[in-house]
């Protein structure tokens, strides 16, 4: 199935869920998921339901991470 | 001195706030943090292919500061009562400076929104630092929604363009009794300094000093012009007067 992940249409497996996701956004990158926060539908999803909350098709995901800011 | 800023029931010694955005390297960051003596610096999100490394954080957490995450690029209150949600689940701390821009070529705060955003932010249980205009009433309207500080503009983002109406900052000032932070628009240190004098309690910049050809040194400068801002509004100036007023006395002038 389908879903938009950072703006960008994206092929997940129909049992995904949203730490599946973070995951492989996270791979190769230094640090890891310490400080990742996602939004799904335009709702927070806590760190304690990644591993439950599942992905539909057609959901819109904003994986964010820590940058610089003033 | 004993001359502690309080901010959301914590103390700090150092009066001075400083924003990561525009720093060119991690060791960079950490000379200009360690030089400013700041113990309150800012972050942001973003997705995830566009942000900084772990090092960043490392960076901060060695220095032994405490993060204020950001809003930055919201233009509506939803967008930022979520992003400051977001930054809560990220950074683990309920303080946000919350910003609300009405478009991206000023970078000023859309009051509407910004104010709706703070009550909303407030009622959720977050510390809210409201970046803000200059003007007094906006101001007092965010204190009595229950910000934890107001931190008006001195000029747009990033402009260096100073503080270019003191006397609203000073109405301000006087508008509330919680924390007035001057937030944008510091270009050099006695810009700061100025802000102090006026009253504010801490300043708040990053362009000044991460894009200055030698920022470590402009956060050294910024910090010593924070602190004499401070003992000179402490110390309280002399009235400005309209002819001169001779220091030496007249009495005993000898007749040459």
């Amino acid at each position: 199935m389908q879903v938009t992940v950072n703006g960008s249409t994206t092929d997940v497996p129909d049992d995904a869920t949203v730490a599946a996701l973070v995951a492989d956004l996270v791979a190769g990158r230094a640090g890891g998921h310490g400080r990742v926060a996602v939004a799904r539908n335009g709702d927070v999803v806590p760190r304690s339901a990644w591993e439950t909350t599942g992905l539909a098709a057609g959901d819109a995901l904003e994986v964010l991470a820590p940058t610089a800011g003033g | 001195m004993d001359d502690v800023l309080e901010l959301a029931g914590e103390t700090f010694t150092s009066r001075l706030v400083l924003g990561t955005g525009g720093i060119t390297s991690m060791e960079t960051l950490e000379r200009t943090v360690r030089a400013s003596g700041t113990q309150l610096v800012t972050v942001a999100l973003r997705r995830i292919e566009a942000s900084a490394d772990a090092a960043m954080l490392q960076v901060l957490e060695r220095c032994g500061v405490r993060l204020l995450p950001n809003t930055a690029g919201c233009r509506t209150a939803r967008e930022a009562v979520l992003t400051a949600r977001l930054g809560r689940e990220a950074f683990g701390t309920d303080w946000v400076k919350l910003e609300v821009i009405g478009d991206e070529h000023t970078l000023l705060p859309d009051a509407l929104e910004l104010l709706d955003a703070a009550e909303q932010l407030v009622d959720d249980g977050f510390r809210v630092f409201a970046y803000t205009t200059d003007d007094a009433i906006l101001g007092r309207r965010l204190a009595d929604a229950g910000c934890a500080a107001v931190m008006p503009l001195g000029s747009p983002i990033g402009s260096g363009l100073g503080i270019r109406n003191p006397h609203a900052i000073a109405l301000l000032r006087e508008a509330v009794s919680v924390p007035v932070v001057l937030d944008a628009g510091i270009g050099t240190a006695s810009d700061a300094a100025l802000a102090m004098e006026l009253g504010c309690d801490a300043v708040l910049l990053a362009s000044a000093v991460t894009r200055a050809r030698d920022p470590e040194r402009m956060a050294l400068a910024m910090r010593c012009a924070v602190e004499a801002g401070r003992l000179a509004r402490s110390a309280g100036r002399i009235p400005r007067r309209w002819h001169a007023q001779a220091s030496t006395q007249f009495e005993g002038l000898p007749q040459l």
